[in-house]
């Protein structure tokens, strides 16, 4: 890992909205141009919000906000509080999974019992669902306790592969035959009940706004509790741990801190993720949706929330056109233009550009560097 | 009230497997003194520090702290005691800006570190007290720069900093001099008078420089393989025959 990118955030007093308008002019316009585009495509194209071209590019923008605010969860980890967890898709995944696993086993059953009636208005399908998101939280929630708590005792490599092994150990919980009535095991859960609002196939449109406006509100919270006295603290635990403990920070309160907020956003993010393919699929949980996480991160830059937007964006896009020009190899291709990549914006898309410091020369050495012979030195 | 004792530590050992880093030090610091430590290269002077500070366990013996038993207390909890503590080698944070890194130190003491939907920059009171550290360590006009970024000398004032935030009452320096320049000595000591006597603080310095040392303490404590060897007033310390010929001698007949 090359050096932490530098996080230095205007000084501001308090949060009106022209100092927030004027702060995030281009997150903002990014939203407007997202609201809008659905519309815009409809008018452009002329076919029906909810059918052909338009409906195709309203689930891109879906796959790619859910994506977005999960590699914002991960960057508040790694970016912010210098915590490498390879197991960050268990939030991802515990939150699909608890979604779609009470959604589909539990909400019928419930539903088809009893009804909760305010006056003549059947509110069960409402209550239900509040009920499932509160439950997909608290399963956020013991995952993020669970990480935190590993980090107690390891640091570094060890802690990143424990992280690695209770990922994966999850993975293969979650795939076991032993529980192929609840949870699909290999196949994972399909065709998870929905109300119709919320169906994609029918409303796509609604679930497109309800992602937006998660995104929204999610890039908002985190922003506003990186600027707060814990998320300050908490970028001090990745500057200097040891310092931090000598001048009266308990790391361990704020690493916790950190890992259930982190969880929280991937879980709702994976239950929404859930809500969009109206099921849940081992992938989810696997290390693979992790290095995702990671790769929009890095693409974008670390510790910068509006980088693993970008990362997201530029991710989902490569993985659309590459596919249809390389087939199946993308991968390959991507792999190496991800290479090249790190090699030349070591700080990612937005740290380089904060920085003004796009150094092609620097960034050749470090290339021809990698086909060096290492001479011994004695 | 006069020779009221704050830091106490009674038959204290530290041993690394076969090697003992410490041994049995019974050594106790009066209020409002500058106390020094001194020892050649592995006397053992910062493991001592080290087990003051919390940063490990002794392997026996114990820690007091105004007549309570710390011997087990984390160094978070000793922060909020009042002890501070500076690094041997310079222990900043790094991609922070001087401000903020004293800052960070200030917040530490307060009760607002979990307000997670509050703006840092809303509690006027730790940037007010980090801007007047600032001004204390000599580090003006210097605020907004990287820790990183900073010279050498004026990284030991950041490091020194740090630890003023905490408000201290007891300031432990382990080697605040190290690396630098004999012509940025003698600033950083003198802020170093003034912070200690300024608050009546307490303070145990660990040092290399000898006629530093001598020129700021009341007490001297000279160490020597784990062991105390001697201890005193400078003046009785420069003329202890035992410290002359073991430790003083060695080194002053080479300058002179």
């Amino acid at each position: 890992m090359t050096e932490k990118p530098i996080t230095m955030e205007p000084v501001t007093k308090k949060t009106t909205i022209s100092s927030l308008i004027n702060r995030e002019r281009g997150f903002l316009i990014f939203i407007a141009i997202m609201i809008l585009f659905p519309f815009v495509m409809n008018w452009i194209t002329g076919t029906g919000l909810n059918e052909g071209i338009t409906k195709f590019w309203q689930g891109q923008f879906i796959t790619f906000f859910i994506m977005a605010v999960f590699a914002m969860s991960y960057d508040l980890l790694i970016g912010y509080g210098g915590i490498l967890s390879f197991g960050h898709a268990a939030s991802f995944g515990g939150g699909a999974y608890a979604f779609a696993l009470l959604m589909k086993h539990w909400a019928p059953n419930f539903m088809s019992q009893y009804r909760i009636l305010i006056g003549s208005l059947d509110i069960t399908q409402t209550i239900v669902l509040i009920f499932v998101f509160l439950i997909v939280l608290l399963v956020s929630i013991l995952i993020g306790l669970l990480f935190a708590a590993t980090s107690i005792r390891l640091k570094g490599t060890y802690f990143a592969m424990l992280t690695l092994a209770i990922g994966q150990a999850l993975f293969i919980l979650i795939k076991a035959t032993d529980f192929h009535e609840w949870t699909g095991a290999d196949e994972g859960l399909h065709g998870v009940p929905l109300p119709v609002w919320l169906n994609p196939t029918q409303n796509r449109l609604t679930v497109y706004f309800i992602t937006l406006v998660f995104l929204f509100g999610s890039y908002l919270l985190m922003k506003r509790m990186t600027n707060s006295p814990t998320g300050h603290v908490v970028v001090a635990n990745r500057e200097n741990e040891d310092r931090m403990r000598m001048i009266g920070y308990n790391p361990v309160s704020f690493r916790t801190v950190a890992f259930v907020i982190s969880s929280v956003f991937a879980g709702v993010a994976g239950a929404l993720y859930s809500i969009w393919n109206m099921s849940a699929t081992p992938n989810m949980l696997s290390a693979v949706t992790t290095v995702d996480a990671l790769i929009m991160t890095i693409l974008g830059g670390m510790g910068t929330l509006i980088g693993p937007i970008i990362g997201a964006g530029i991710s989902q896009v490569i993985q659309q056109f590459f596919y249809t020009w390389f087939g199946a190899r993308w991968p390959l291709v991507f792999g190496l233009l991800f290479m090249l990549i790190v090699i030349f914006l070591p700080y990612g898309i937005v740290g380089t550009w904060r920085l003004k410091r796009l150094d092609i020369k620097e960034g050749w050495h470090r290339f021809v560097g990698l086909f060096k012979i290492q001479k011994d030195q004695s | 009230m006069e020779n009221e004792i704050i830091l106490e530590s009674r038959n204290l050992s530290k041993g690394f497997g076969g090697l003992v880093a410490v041994d049995d030090v019974s050594i106790q610091i009066k209020k409002r003194t500058m106390h020094a430590i001194i020892g050649p290269n592995g006397a053992g002077k910062t493991t001592l520090f080290n087990l003051l500070s919390g940063v490990m366990p002794p392997t026996s013996g114990q820690v007091f702290y105004k007549n309570q038993d710390i011997t087990h207390i984390t160094p978070q909890k000793r922060a909020h005691l009042g002890i501070g503590r500076s690094y041997q080698i310079t222990n900043i944070f790094s991609n922070l800006t001087a401000l903020e890194n004293i800052r960070l130190a200030a917040q530490a003491m307060g009760k607002d570190s979990f307000k997670i939907l509050r703006l840092a920059s809303s509690f006027q009171a730790y940037i007010d007290k980090a801007q007047e550290i600032i001004d204390l360590v000599g580090l003006t006009g210097r605020q907004m720069v990287l820790a990183r970024n900073l010279p050498h000398g004026e990284k030991r004032k950041l490091e020194l900093g740090i630890m003023l935030a905490c408000d201290p009452e007891l300031l432990l320096f382990d080697e605040p001099t190290a690396g630098m320049s004999s012509e940025q000595v003698p600033e950083l000591i003198e802020i170093i008078d003034k912070v200690v006597h300024l608050k009546e603080r307490t303070a145990i310095l660990v040092e290399h420089r000898m006629d530093m040392v001598m020129s700021i303490s009341d007490t001297v404590t000279v160490m020597n393989q784990g062991k105390i060897l001697a201890e005193g007033s400078p003046h009785e310390i420069t003329n202890n025959p035992q410290v002359q010929t073991a430790y003083l001698g060695d080194l002053y007949g080479e300058l002179a």
